[in-house]
């Protein structure tokens, strides 16, 4: 017997008229191939794959070019007196219906190729003399060595239709009108790249936004990351240090103030630092200042102030994190540097420092992007104010929470989608630089 | 070897050492002050006789408990006793779907090989790299289209809206399931187990420490979280999580009334989740450290 690879073209050239006529009709070379209620299955699926094209589908489709032309009309009812509306077409839930039905194609289309194969296969075995599993044995299989098809299809199903989907719902947004501005939240049409266009560009309105916000994103997430992770760091190993007492009873006070919801304490800390807010009320008692510091209406106050606040919420977290691996660091290391009359401080930057950022380059990187995406400390603490007149962005708004204010406050859904994009980009090159230059990925040997 | 001690000994009581310490303990006392002091001063707040958001005095004059009893009683404008149910309802639901995701993920990636691990693996980080309020319009929409938006339906959506794409989030509990011996699993599998069985009976006991963590995590999201259902709800007031409510309580209709009672609504909720991280921060730390070694 010939070995013939298991795949389309050799089914549909040397399978048998099973096989071959499963190409048309799903699941008959299964059905012929005593596999019958799999075969029944994957032919149920494709009538119902045909009875939604029928129904829905073709018309999805075929109105995903124009994106719908009719208009909302409103007519004057002169016995009720009133303005009726007539339902005109409603682009988004067109463009919605039009994805979904492409991600319905793209799905049997798959179904379609694995049953190919599948009928292939059974009909070698059969050829064979193999024995062909029975739909008993296959549900057996799928507890045991299939296991990971039982376990992952629900959880790959809710990425599918709860992340993926929307996710070039999206994007496909950022090719198109939807907007507040000029009226097209009913209805839009396709515009090519030229929303890209408009955010790159530096002399317009939204441009000029968009490179200060990127700019502050940018100095935020450096400044977020690298001084969360270093005083993290110094805090955990001035608290590990051989004579600290009361070690435990420390690092409860710091944990404590991680333990508390991050939503609660950042609103609480908004609300402290209003002009008569608690700080201010207390600087005052104590005879310090004597009109309110500006922490959320100036915009240098409000950017010190968020890294700051950033600090109190992050540094309990690193020092959580980074104990255990501090822990890790070999102790010959130290004693050697001690020999040789190092210094704390030259010991922390030639010894633990490099230790540390080889360890961790991925949390590194990870806690890069969280912070770029770093939305509630922005959103609750200043709110992306003070916001300058004529503008969408405030002058601590980051990318992620101009987002937010673009789609879900101002509605400009077309730019919003094209910002998430460019962040997107932004983050994976970020990532792939980073990972590619970090002493873990060039050299996975120890640290030595 | 004695020689070494008595000269540590020494080294500890010089002047130069002894005032280190007292520095460093000083700095720590200052640092614990800082980072306590918010959570104090809420405290307080929330007992606080004086109504309104800002006051003169850094300290509240009078003490009361009237802000809790008004809290969980006053039904009128801010219901928090249904907004409490109501999240507690989506975390339990939320806690089992997510739990039985992340795990049921983390496991496949950790013990089994198929082809599509590895892209599985690079999809999720490819997704992870946008920013989830990018999904939140559009999730909106499709679970509008599914008419999920709409009365107790909400509901719905929202446990659907937390717990559907946890499968993303596998890298702690596949870091930890990698840590556990191979070995172990082989022994049961020539023993006649299948994979269902080693999973169940064998990983997940092994495991209790990232089940726990999984379990809890999953549980405090939909009580933390503000954005996704303020998205959702829009304006059914019936349907408020906990946290919508809090953040309702500081807008400006609403914050002269219920600043200390917004106090009060933060300690209830801080206590309960205060104290299901103080007892899971182990694990985060194993976790942690099992995945970076990984």
């Amino acid at each position: 017997m010939e070995n013939r690879k298991i795949n389309v073209k050799n089914a549909l050239k040397y399978g048998d008229l099973y096989t071959r006529l499963s190409a048309a009709v799903m699941g008959l070379g299964m059905i012929g191939h005593k596999q019958i209620a799999k075969g029944i299955g994957v032919l149920v699926c494709e009538i119902a794959f045909i009875y939604y094209m029928i129904n829905k589908g073709i018309h999805s489709l075929s109105m995903m070019p124009s994106l719908g032309t009719v208009e909302q009309g409103k007519v004057w009812n002169e016995a009720k007196q009133i303005y009726e509306y007539t339902t005109g077409d409603n682009s988004q839930q067109i463009l919605l219906a039009g994805v979904v039905t492409l991600f319905v194609i793209a799905g049997i289309v798959a179904l379609w190729i694995l049953q190919m194969r599948h009928s292939y296969k059974l009909q070698k075995m059969i050829e064979e003399g193999e024995h062909v599993p029975t739909l008993k044995e296959d549900i057996r299989n799928l507890f045991d060595k299939n296991l990971h098809i039982t376990l992952m299809t629900l959880p790959c199903v809710g990425i599918l239709i709860f992340n993926i989907v929307p996710l070039v719902y999206m994007i496909s947004m950022a090719f198109t009108t939807y907007s507040k501005e000029g009226d097209h939240l009913m209805l839009f049409d396709w515009d090519g790249i030229n929303q890209f266009v408009r955010v790159l560009n530096l002399n317009g309105n939204i441009g000029r936004q968009f490179w200060h916000v990127l700019g502050w994103t940018i100095v935020w997430a450096i400044f977020a990351t690298f001084l969360n992770y270093i005083l993290g760091m110094i805090l955990a190993m001035i608290i590990n240090r051989k004579d600290t007492k009361g070690k435990a009873f420390w690092r409860f006070c710091f944990v404590l103030s991680i333990a508390v919801p991050q939503f609660v304490t950042l609103m609480i800390m908004n609300i402290m630092l209003q002009p008569s807010g608690a700080i201010n009320v207390l600087l005052k008692e104590l005879g310090l200042i004597t009109t309110s510091l500006p922490f959320w209406s100036n915009k240098i106050w409000a950017r010190i102030t968020i890294i700051v606040i950033n600090l109190w919420i992050g540094i309990p977290y690193t020092m959580l994190q980074v104990t255990g691996i501090l822990q890790n660091i070999p102790g010959e290391l130290y004693e050697a540097a001690k020999m040789d009359g190092a210094g704390p401080v030259k010991i922390f930057f030639r010894i633990t420092l490099p230790y540390m950022l080889f360890v961790t380059t991925p949390y590194l990187i990870a806690s890069f992007v969280g912070n770029i995406n770093n939305f509630s400390v922005i959103y609750l603490l200043s709110g992306g104010g003070p916001t300058y007149v004529g503008d969408t962005a405030g002058q601590t708004d980051l990318l992620v929470t101009w987002l937010y204010k673009l789609t879900v406050d101002q509605q400009y859904y077309n730019i919003g989608a094209v910002i998430g994009i460019m962040t997107f980009v932004i983050l994976t090159i970020v990532t792939l630089v980073t990972y590619r230059n970090s002493s873990s990925y060039k050299n996975e040997e120890a640290f030595m | 070897m004695s020689t070494v001690k008595v000269t540590g000994k020494k080294n500890a009581r010089s002047p130069r050492r002894i005032a280190v310490n007292v520095l460093v303990h000083i700095l720590l006392g200052i640092l614990a002050v800082i980072w306590v002091l918010p959570i104090f001063w809420i405290v307080l707040t929330s007992f606080r006789a004086e109504s309104g958001a800002y006051t003169n005095t850094f300290l509240p004059q009078g003490y009361t408990l009237n802000n809790y009893i008004k809290l969980f009683t006053d039904r009128n404008v801010l219901n928090f006793p249904k907004m409490f149910t109501n999240t507690l309802i989506i975390a339990i639901c939320c806690c089992i779907l997510s739990t039985f995701f992340v795990l049921s993920v983390a496991y496949s990636l950790s013990r089994m090989r198929f082809k599509f691990r590895k892209p599985y693996m690079n999809l999720a980080m490819i997704l992870g790299l946008f920013p989830g309020f990018m999904t939140m319009i559009a999730q909106y929409f499709i679970l509008k289209a599914m008419g999920l938006t709409e009365g107790s339906a909400i509901r719905i959506g929202l446990i659907i809206v937390y717990s559907a794409c946890t499968g993303l989030g596998f890298q702690i509990a596949k870091g930890y399931f990698d840590t556990i011996p191979r070995s172990i699993d082989e022994a049961a599998v020539i023993d006649g187990a299948t994979q269902w069985q080693v999973f169940t009976r064998i990983t997940m006991p092994l495991a209790k420490p990232i089940v726990i963590y999984t379990v809890m995590t999953s549980f405090i999201a939909p009580w933390v979280d503000f954005v996704f259902a303020k998205v959702i709800c829009r304006a059914n007031a019936d349907q408020f999580t906990v946290a919508i409510g809090l953040w309702n309580m500081l807008q400006k209709e609403y914050i002269y009334q219920w600043y200390t009672c917004f106090a009060a609504g933060a300690v209830v909720i801080s206590i309960p989740i205060a104290i299901l991280f103080l007892y899971m921060q182990r694990f985060y730390v194993e976790g942690m450290s099992g995945a970076v070694k990984g």
